[in-house]
Formats: C-alpha cells, structure tokens, sequence
C-alpha cells in the first residue's frame, strides 16, 4: 500500500525512468553505487527498480535523516528495506560497513552512495573506501555504476518541498575488477563510471 | 439537435477517423520494407495509438462533468511545466521560485477557472506571478543571470499554466442561446488545432518541398502549412453547428487557431532547438512529450478565449 503511493508519487513528482545501459534489470547480487545530491536518490533508485528486484535491495540510509522521526524510520526500515548506518559512528575503521556486510553474505543487493554525503555538483566527489572493501569481500556481486540525472534540481540541498523536475537513473555497464588493484586507483575509476554517465549539461 | 447528439455525432466522427487512420497504418506496416520507411510507419502508428488514448482521455472527461475537465487540463499544465522546467536549467537558488509556480499559482489559477473568477483569472499569472517570482527568486541572494533565469520560469508558466488554462476557461463562457453548450467550444478549439497539426504533418509527409524556417523546424514546409491549415478551416467552417458561429464565422475562428497554432509550434520549436533537444520528453509514443502536442494549443486558446468573449458575450 505505502509502497505503491511511495512509487505513484516518485512518478508523479519526479518521474525516474530507469534506462538500462550495458547492464539489465537481472536478479543477481548487485551494489548499485550512484551519485548523491539530494535526499530523493534513494527513493528513485528503488523505484526504479523492477518489483521482484527491488525486493532483495536494500538502500543504505543515514541514520540522521532516515531514522529520525516516526514516519521515515518506517518507511526507510519497512518499505525501503534499508540499512541504516551511522556516519559519526566511531570505532574501528570500516567498523560501519557491518550492517552492509550483513545483507551481502545473505545473498542480497545493496544502493550506496560512496560519496557519503549530498554534493551539489553535477558529476560525483571523491568516494570513500566502503565500496572498495566491499567490493574485495563480495567479489562475485556486481558493481553497478548509476547516475541519477536532475534529483538534485528537483530536491536540492536545504530544501524543504521537492519540487516537479523530470529525474532518470542511468544503470551503466557493471565495473570490471582490475587484480591487485590499489584503493584510491580503484575509487577513482567507480566515480569516473557514474560520471561517464551524466547527461551533457544543457548551457 | 441536443448537446448529447452532438458529441455523439463528434466522438463517433472522430473514432471513425481514427478507424481509418488505424487501417492505413497497418496496411502502410504490412508493405513497408525499407528501413527508413519502417522508421516513419512505426512513429505513425505510435501516433495513432497515442491519439485513441487521448480522445479515450478527453471523452471520459467530459463525461464526468466541467470539474474533471478543469482537472484534466490543469494534469496537462502540469506536465507541460514538468517538461519546460526539466529541460531548463536552473540553480538552487529557483527552487522557491518553483515552488511558487507549481504548488500555489498552478493549483490557484485552475481554481480561478473552475469558480469562473474572470477578472483575477486574467491577471493572476501576467501581474502577480510576474511579481511574485522575482521576489522569491530574489530572496535567496544569488544574483547570477538573475533576469534570464526569472524569464525562464515566468515564460514557462505563462505558457503552460495561463495560455492552457484558458481552454478549460471557455467552458465559463456565457453565450447568449448557447446555454450548456459551451463545452463544445473547447472540443471546436482541440479539433481545429490538432486536425491542422495532424494535417500539417500528412500535407508535409507527402509534398513538403519548401520549408518555412529550416533553423528552427526542419519538418515544417509552406506545402505542410498551406494544405494542412487549408483542411483545418474546411473542418472548422464544417463544425459550425456544434459553435454559435456562422459558417463563415467558424472559418474566421479556425482561421485564427490555425495561424495561432503554427506560432506556437514554431515558437516552442525555437526553444526545444536552443535547448539542443528534439523533443520535449518522452510521455507520449510517438509524439514526444505533452508539450510537443500542447504547444499550438497554448498559443491558440487564449486568442479563440477572448475572441469569442469579446465577440459573442
């Protein structure tokens, strides 16, 4: 119920049409990595998403914005199917990425924006070394790059409405693993996958 | 006749064009070889596919009385502007300028329509949105190409939101002996506009040689314009009875829709073109998007609104 008023809206506002480019909507472990601007990624990206995939992946949400709040916690934790993940949390490095390593040993597909935080750029910032562990850890999910053309328009950094702008997700070709390859190499080469997919800025 | 005579007479006339269109586009796919001949019969027949569901749309509408009707267009100005704003850059700084546009003047000068409230109706848009979105844009402090990027939002909603509006709005008009029937205007507005944009294409398809402004629209020709426009007042003068013009009238009326109509897609053309798109999306197959088949109504409605207003009121 919530989730088809979830999607009818997503549609309505902001349409996200997903186009598949170089990877198609299969059932196989994936980790979608995207761009983030705007607090409407998460929700395009599952919506866009075909209905029996979307079942088995889960966005990861941060904790301060997701989990606060009744209705958000509910429908970050019940219908998004997120994780939630604290980015203050303090301790050992990579000791956030638990929750994450969680869902991929039971075999399902993850969202993550590597980024870590809203930009409001067009084309991605440096991406933090989640991704690269997880990438080494699960090596036989694949790395989809997505870019999420317009949410930051449409939703932009300390609004308090989205407004109408016509959003698309753009799912690329899945990210080849390079053998032994360094961390920072291979961070820069995800955030060149997602960039390569942004749509040529209008003048 | 009554009005429930008409519209059957109208809706049965228009399924049956259709009817025909539907069987020379599945003849033309059955023969058709070549690839480019392939290109063009598939892009016909999305076409016609996509013309049942909107005269489905449009006569389930008007069936359900003027306020689905108002609602109808007031979803159609709602795409358009969807589209206008998608393909046109903005910053962060237009957001509450947006915001103004689709979620209070929108819904407002709708509700204006629907309550028949003429003399803000005509003004909300021109005068206090053109007020309004400046200031909001102002309040921000981000001064970069300020002029250019109110212009935007503001022509954007004039088109989409105002000149739209004013389809619905001819259903408020009252005509001395035409009580009840003013519905039919808004379905002589559509016809006329969308049998000349139809016809322009059919004339261009077949002889277009000349063309009118290769810069801005490659597939408009004189040939498209002159036998397309040609059909399109025939049909007008011949929808007189549903009108409370004389034939001759109703020409003149079609007449001014046509030339409006070609305007406005010449217009919005200019703009698609200096956006570096062909189309304005992708809502409808075979068409593009709304606006792609709204842009000649927006220009003809308020002309045949107040036209007719000023004519017959």
């Amino acid at each position: 119920m919530i989730e088809t008023l979830l999607i009818a809206l997503t549609r309505f506002l902001v349409g996200g049409q997903a186009r598949w480019t170089g990877a198609g909507p299969e059932p196989r472990q994936r980790i979608y990595f995207a761009n983030h601007a705007s607090h409407l990624d998460t929700l395009l990206i599952w919506s866009a998403l075909p209905r029996p995939l979307r079942a088995s992946t889960h966005p990861i949400a941060a904790a301060d914005y997701w989990g606060s709040g009744n209705i958000r916690r509910h429908i970050a934790l019940k219908v998004l199917n997120a994780v939630l993940v604290e980015r203050s949390a303090k301790g050992p490095p990579g000791a956030a990425l638990a929750p994450l390593r969680g869902v991929l040993s039971e075999g399902g597909s993850l969202i993550l924006f590597p980024e870590g935080t809203r930009g409001s750029e067009r084309l991605p910032g440096p991406f933090k070394s989640g991704l690269y562990w997880l990438a080494q850890d699960f090596p036989d999910a694949e790395l989809i790059p997505t870019y999420l053309d317009n949410p930051s328009r449409a939703f932009p950094k300390g609004a308090f409405l989205p407004v109408p702008i016509s959003c698309t997700v753009r799912f690329g070709a899945p990210l080849a693993r390079r053998q032994g390859e360094e961390k920072d190499e291979f961070l820069e080469r995800a955030r060149q996958a997602v960039s390569a997919l942004a749509s040529d800025a209008i003048a | 006749m009554s009005l429930m005579d008409k519209l059957f007479i109208l809706f049965g006339g228009i399924c049956g064009l259709l009817a025909i269109a539907s069987m020379i586009g599945l003849a033309l796919s059955r023969s058709t070889t070549s690839e480019t001949g392939r290109a063009t019969v598939d892009n016909l027949n999305a076409r016609i596919g996509a013309w049942w569901v909107m005269v489905a749309i449009f006569a389930v509408s008007f069936g359900l009385g003027r306020g689905a009707t108002v609602l109808l267009f007031a979803l159609t100005s709602f795409y358009t502007l969807r589209e206008f704003v998608s393909l046109t850059p903005t910053r962060a700084a237009d957001h509450l300028p947006l915001v103004g546009a689709f979620y209070l003047l929108l819904p407002l000068q709708y509700w204006l329509v629907w309550i028949d409230w003429y003399a803000l109706f005509t003004i909300l848009i021109p005068v206090y949105g053109f007020l309004l979105l400046p200031s909001l844009a102002a309040l921000r402090g981000d001064t970069g190409q300020f002029l250019l990027r109110v212009s935007r939002i503001q022509w954007g909603l004039m088109l989409t939101v105002f000149c739209i509006s004013h389809a619905p709005a001819l259903i408020t008009l009252d005509i001395a002996g035409y009580e009840g029937q003013e519905f039919l205007l808004l379905f002589f507005l559509i016809t006329v506009a969308q049998f000349s944009d139809v016809m322009q294409y059919v004339f261009g398809k077949l002889m277009g040689w000349t063309k009118v402004a290769p810069a801005v629209s490659p597939s408009k020709t004189v040939e498209g314009l002159v036998g397309g426009g040609l059909s399109a007042v025939l049909a007008g003068a011949g929808l007189w009875w549903i009108t409370p013009f004389t034939p001759l009238e109703a020409a003149a009326m079609a007449l001014a829709i046509v030339a409006m109509g070609f305007l406005g897609g010449l217009a919005l053309s200019a703009v698609k073109r200096s956006m570096g798109v062909k189309d304005w999306g992708t809502m409808i197959s075979g068409h593009g998007g709304v606006l792609d088949r709204m842009d000649s109504l927006s220009f003809a409605a308020p002309v045949f609104f107040h036209l007719t207003r000023y004519f017959y009121t």
